[in-house]
C-alpha cells in the first residue's frame, strides 16, 4: 500500500479513467457535416434540424409534408424532411438551404438568380423553391416550362412567375 | 384591407425628430422618449449612447448607415421601400445602409402606451402613405444637419453646398463623406421647424428598383423568422382546438400523452369572457407542452379527447342558403342601404332592357405559409415576446391585459412575417402563448400545426351578390341595383352595429358615380363561424360580382365588353363620391387601355382564346387586368395575365411589380381552387391537399406588369391587384367556353358546367 503522500502526487493509473460511454446514435452528414443523432431515432428529420440543430431555414409546411416548404435533399434526392424519420437517414448525406452556399459565401447559381429576380415574397417558401430548383435542374439542365411546372413547391404569395424566371435564368448561366 | 375603422391612431403630431449623438461619433435621428432606459430600440441602432431614442437612422463615423424599419414586412417589401423613402431624404448611399426591423415601440405615458414610432401595421395599405406623410423628414433632418457641418469645415454657405450618395460635395469639387461630418453634425442644434423636403426632381433612390433587402438572408436560409426563434430552456406547445366555439371539454385523458418522452405538461385554455373576437383564445383548446416540437405533436396524437359540441351549429350550405334567400326576398329590409343615388325605382320603369344575375362566393381562409406561432416569455416584471404580427401594437394590447405589466415592461419583437393577409391583426394565437408561458412558467414556444391554422382561422364570409341593372336605347345604363348578403368580419370585435357593413361592401365601388340611379344594399346574416380581416376586403368578392356583371351587360347588348366598359366610365373627368372620394375617370380609362393594348384586344372577337378584363379602384388608385385563357378539354389554361395599375408615385418598381404580379397570382390561384366548408361548425378542409393553393401549372407562365408613372402622392399597393385578376380570368372563361362562371371556386363550377 502506498503512503498517503504518494496518492496525492502520483497522477490516477490510466486503467480508472472511465472513458465515457459512446452514446449510440444515428451517424449522418449534413451539408458536409458529420452528425450523430442520439434522440429519439424516428424524430422526423425537419424537428432534429429545427429543434435540435437549429439549422431553421428548413420550413414546417404541413403534417404530412405536403406544401413543398420542408424540402431538403438526401443523397442528392428530393425529399420531404417533415416524413422522414432520422433513423433512415444512416449513413446518408443531406443538404439543406443552409448548404447550398459554397464555403467562401458564393451564393449557389439558383440563390443567386432567385436574389436577381427579387423571387422571393415573404420567403418563408423560398428554401423549398430553392431545394426543388437544384434538384430540377441537376435533372434538366436546360428545364422547359413543362418540367418547371411540375415542381411541387406552393407559394401564398404568388411568385411564381418570377421564381419561373429565376429557374430560367440559373439553368442560362445567370443570364436573363 | 380597408377595414379601417379601428386603426391605430397616429401620433399626435408634432413630437418632433430629435439628434443624439453617438460616443463613437455616430449621428443618431429618432424620436425621443420620454422613458429612457428601457428604450425598445434594436442594439444595432443603439451606438454607444443611444439610449432613449426611438431610431429611425443612425450615420457612423465610417459612414455605414442604419436604418429602422417600423412596419412588420409580411412579403409586401416594406423592410424595402420605407428606408428607401429615407435613404432619399438623405442622400444616402444604398450600398452601405442596414436595414434593421424595429419592434414595437412603446413607451410609458402615465401607466398608457404612446407609440413611438407611429404607424406600425403591414397589410392594411397604408404603410407607404403613412410614411411619405412623416418618414421623409427623418432622412431630411439627417441631411440638413450633415449640410450644416460641411458648411462649417468648408467655409462654403450650405445652400451652395450639395449631396450625392453619402457626401457633401462643394462647388469646387471637394467631397466630404458623411462618416466623417457625423460627430460634429450629432452637435448642431436641430432646427425649430421641419427641413424642406426634396423636390422630386432630386429623387434618386425614390422610383428606382431595388431588390428586397433581406434575399441573401432568405435564400441561404438564415433569415430568422418568429417561429425560427427560440430560447433558452424553452417549452414547445402545440395545441388541439375545440371545433366549437362555445364548446367544452366531454372529457380528457391524458396518461399515454405524458407518458411520451419529453412531454411536460397539458394544459386546458378558454376563451376569456367579454374580450372581442382575435384578442383571447378563439376556441376551448388543450395544449401539450413538450422538450421539442417532436414530442408534442406525439404527445398530442395520443390524447384521448372528447369535445363536447356547442350550443349552435351550422354548415356553410345552410349558410349560402340564408344568403340567397334573403337576397330573393323582394321584401326584406337591408341591414344597411350602403348608397342610394337618383331613384332607381322610378327611373327603371321606362327603361328598355333588362339585366339581372346572381353571384355565389364561399367561405375564405388566410391560409398564411408560417403558421400562427409566437415565443413568450413572461417574468413577474417584463414580458419578452416574438410574434409574426401585422400589428405589434394590438399584440402589446394583448399581453398587457394578460400580465397587467407596465407598458415599457413588455417588449415585442417582430421579424419577417411568413404572410399576413389579414390573419395576423388578430392575436388569439398570442393570449395562448402568454397564457401557457404563466401557466408553466417557462418560455413557450407555440406553433400551430397546420390543420389548426386551417381550421381555427377567422374565415371570410361567403356572400351573394344579386344585380339588376336597366338600360335605355342608346345602351346608357340608367339604374344599378346591387343587393349583397354576408356575415361581417367586424361583428363581436366591438364594432358598433352601424358600421359592420364596412367590412363587406365599399360605398364608393364601381359603378358609384357612373350611374346616375344606383343603390347598394347589404344583408346581415348571423354565423357562428369566427370571421375576420382578409386580403383585398371589401373589394376581392365586390369586384368579382361588378365586373362580370358588367361583362353580362355586354353579353346581352351582345358587344364587346370593353366597348360596354368604356361607355360605362364615359369621358374623363373627375367624379365626386362622397366621403372626400373622387373617382378620377381618365386615370381608370387608362390602366383598361393598357392592358387591353397589350393582350391585343382589337382580336377580342376572333381569337381562339378567349380574352377577358376587369377594373376597378381602391382607394384613390387605379387597377385592370387582362387575361387570355384557353380551354383545352377539360384544362383550363390561363396563357397571359396583364395587370396595369396606378398608385401615384412609384417607390420601388421591383417591389410594386413583385406585388402586383403576386396579388394577381393570390387572387387567381384563390379564384380557381379555393373554398371553406363545414358541416356541424367544423372545417372541413385540414391542408393544402384540401384547401390546394394553385400550383405552378395552374397559373400563367409570365404576370405582365404595367406601372403607370404619376407624381400623386403614393397610395399603398398590398391588395391592389387582387380585385380583379378573378373577374378578368371568369371573363375569359365565359369566352373560350361559353360558360358564366357565377359560383367560385372557379375549376369546380367550370367542370360542373362544361
Amino acid at each position: 500500500m502506498a503512503h498517503a503522500q504518494d496518492q496525492i502526487l502520483t497522477p490516477t493509473p490510466s486503467n480508472t479513467i472511465v472513458p465515457e460511454k459512446v452514446r449510440e446514435g444515428v451517424d449522418l452528414e449534413i451539408n458536409g457535416r458529420a452528425y450523430r443523432h442520439t434522440g429519439d431515432a424516428q424524430m422526423p428529420l425537419l424537428w432534429y434540424l429545427r429543434d435540435v440543430l437549429r439549422l431553421t431555414g428548413t420550413k414546417y409546411s404541413g403534417e404530412h409534408g405536403e406544401g413543398g416548404f420542408d424540402l431538403v435533399l438526401v443523397n442528392g434526392k428530393l425529399a420531404s424532411a417533415t416524413t422522414v424519420p432520422v433513423a433512415e437517414l444512416a449513413g446518408k448525406s443531406v443538404t439543406t438551404v443552409e448548404g447550398l452556399v459554397a464555403a467562401d459565401g458564393k451564393l449557389h447559381p439558383v440563390q443567386q438568380a432567385f436574389v436577381d429576380e427579387d423571387a422571393i415574397g415573404c420567403g418563408y417558401c423560398t428554401p423549398g423553391w430553392l431545394i426543388a430548383s437544384v434538384d430540377l435542374l441537376n435533372r434538366h439542365p436546360q428545364p422547359s416550362d413543362s418540367d418547371i411546372d411540375q415542381l411541387p413547391n406552393l407559394c401564398r404569395c404568388g411568385c411564381q412567375t418570377r421564381v419561373r424566371r429565376a429557374i430560367k435564368r440559373a439553368a442560362n448561366g445567370g443570364r436573363a | 384591407m380597408s377595414v379601417r375603422n379601428d386603426h391605430p391612431s397616429l401620433p399626435s403630431r408634432r413630437r418632433f425628430l430629435q439628434v443624439l449623438a453617438g460616443t463613437a461619433g455616430a449621428l443618431i435621428v429618432g424620436i425621443p422618449l420620454a422613458d429612457a432606459v428601457d428604450a425598445p430600440v434594436p442594439a444595432s441602432l443603439q451606438g454607444d449612447t443611444l439610449y432613449g431614442l426611438g431610431a429611425y437612422v443612425r450615420i457612423d463615423a465610417d459612414g455605414n448607415v442604419v436604418i429602422g424599419a417600423r412596419d412588420p414586412d409580411t412579403g409586401t417589401g416594406t423592410a424595402t421601400s420605407l428606408p428607401r423613402i429615407i435613404a432619399d431624404e438623405l442622400d444616402a448611399d444604398w450600398t452601405r445602409v442596414t436595414v434593421v426591423p424595429l419592434g414595437l415601440g412603446v413607451e410609458d405615458n402615465n401607466g398608457k402606451p404612446h407609440w413611438t414610432y407611429g404607424h406600425q401595421t403591414s397589410g392594411l395599405g397604408d404603410s407607404i402613405p403613412a410614411a411619405w406623410g412623416d418618414l421623409r423628414e427623418a432622412g431630411a433632418l439627417a441631411r440638413w444637419l450633415l449640410l450644416q457641418a460641411a458648411a462649417r469645415r468648408l467655409g462654403v454657405p450650405a445652400d451652395r453646398l450639395r449631396c450625392e450618395e453619402g457626401n457633401v460635395i462643394a462647388p469646387d469639387g471637394r467631397r466630404i463623406g458623411y462618416g466623417t461630418l457625423a460627430d460634429a453634425a450629432a452637435k448642431i442644434p436641430p432646427p425649430d421647424a421641419p427641413v424642406a423636403l426634396k423636390t422630386p426632381d432630386r429623387y434618386t433612390l425614390i422610383g428606382q428598383p431595388a431588390g428586397d433587402v433581406d434575399a441573401r438572408a432568405i435564400v441561404t436560409g438564415q433569415a430568422i423568422y418568429s417561429l425560427d426563434s427560440y430560447a433558452g430552456d424553452t417549452v414547445v406547445a402545440v395545441l388541439t382546438h375545440c371545433p366549437w366555439v362555445d364548446g367544452s371539454v366531454e372529457s380528457l385523458d391524458t396518461t399515454d400523452t405524458l407518458a411520451v418522452k419529453g412531454v411536460l405538461k397539458v394544459v386546458q385554455l378558454k376563451p376569456e369572457a367579454g374580450v372581442p373576437l382575435g384578442q383571447t383564445v378563439r376556441a376551448p383548446s388543450v395544449a401539450v407542452l413538450a422538450e421539442n416540437t417532436w414530442a408534442a405533436l406525439q404527445g398530442r396524437a395520443k390524447l384521448k379527447l372528447q369535445w363536447k359540441a356547442g350550443s349552435q351549429t351550422e354548415s356553410s350550405a345552410w349558410f349560402e342558403q340564408q344568403a340567397t334567400d334573403v337576397i330573393n326576398d323582394k321584401d326584406a329590409a337591408p341591414t344597411m342601404r350602403v348608397r342610394d343615388d337618383g331613384d332607381i325605382d322610378a327611373a327603371g320603369k321606362k327603361t328598355a332592357r333588362r339585366v339581372e344575375a346572381i353571384y355565389v362566393q364561399p367561405w375564405l381562409a388566410h391560409a398564411t405559409a408560417e403558421p400562427m406561432n409566437c415565443l413568450a416569455r413572461i417574468d413577474k416584471d417584463g414580458a419578452s415576446l416574438v410574434v409574426p404580427t401585422q400589428a405589434p401594437q394590438r399584440a402589446w394590447q394583448v399581453v398587457q391585459r394578460l400580465t397587467g405589466l407596465s407598458p415599457t415592461q413588455i417588449r415585442i419583437s417582430v421579424p419577417r412575417v411568413g404572410g399576413g393577409y389579414g390573419r395576423r391583426l388578430d392575436h388569439d394565437y398570442v393570449a395562448e402563448a402568454v397564457m401557457l408561458a404563466k401557466a408553466v412558467e417557462k418560455p413557450v414556444k407555440l406553433m400551430w400545426t397546420r390543420d389548426e391554422d386551417l381550421t381555427q382561422d377567422y374565415y371570410r364570409s361567403a356572400c351573394v351578390h344579386k344585380f339588376s341593372a336597366t338600360l335605355d336605347a342608346k345602351r346608357q345604363v340608367v339604374t344599378w341595383s346591387q343587393r349583397m348578403a354576408s356575415a361581417s368580419a367586424l361583428a363581436q370585435r366591438g364594432m358598433a352595429d352601424n358600421r359592420l357593413w364596412t367590412s363587406e361592401v365599399d360605398a364608393h365601388q364601381l359603378p358609384a358615380g357612373l350611374v346616375a340611379n344606383l343603390r347598394s344594399d347589404w344583408y346581415s346574416l348571423p354565423s357562428v363561424m369566427p370571421r375576420g380581416p382578409a386580403r383585398g376586403m371589401p373589394h376581392l368578392s365586390n369586384a368579382f360580382a361588378v365586373e362580370s356583371f358588367v361583362d353580362e351587360i355586354a353579353h346581352s347588348l351582345k358587344e364587346d365588353p370593353l366597348v360596354t366598359r368604356l361607355r360605362l366610365i364615359g369621358e374623363p373627368r373627375m367624379i365626386p363620391l362622397g366621403d372626400g372620394r373622387t373617382l378620377d375617370t381618365g386615370r381608370l380609362i387608362n390602366v383598361l387601355q393598357l392592358v387591353a393594348d397589350r393582350i391585343g384586344w382589337k382580336n377580342w372577337l376572333h381569337t381562339v382564346n378567349g380574352f377577358g378584363i376587369a377594373c376597378w379602384h381602391v382607394d384613390g388608385a387605379y387597377v385592370a387586368h387582362a387575361v387570355e385563357a384557353s380551354l383545352q378539354g377539360n384544362r383550363l389554361n390561363i396563357e397571359r395575365a396583364i395587370c396595369a395599375v396606378d398608385v401615384g408615385r412609384v417607390i420601388n418598381p421591383t417591389g410594386l411589380e413583385g406585388q402586383v404580379a403576386g396579388a394577381t397570382l393570390d387572387a387567381l390561384s384563390t379564384a380557381l381552387n379555393l373554398s371553406i366548408t363545414y358541416k356541424d361548425s367544423q372545417v372541413q378542409q385540414h391542408g393544402w391537399k384540401d384547401y390546394p393553393l394553385a400550383s405552378m401549372a395552374q397559373l400563367p407562365d409570365t404576370t405582365e406588369v404595367i406601372l403607370v408613372p404619376g407624381d400623386r402622392d403614393p397610395t399603398g399597393a398590398s391588395f391592389l391587384a387582387m380585385p380583379t385578376a378573378a373577374p378578368a380570368l371568369a371573363n375569359a372563361v365565359f369566352r373560350v367556353s361559353a360558360v358564366r362562371v357565377r359560383r367560385l371556386p372557379l375549376m369546380k363550377e367550370l367542370l360542373r358546367m362544361l
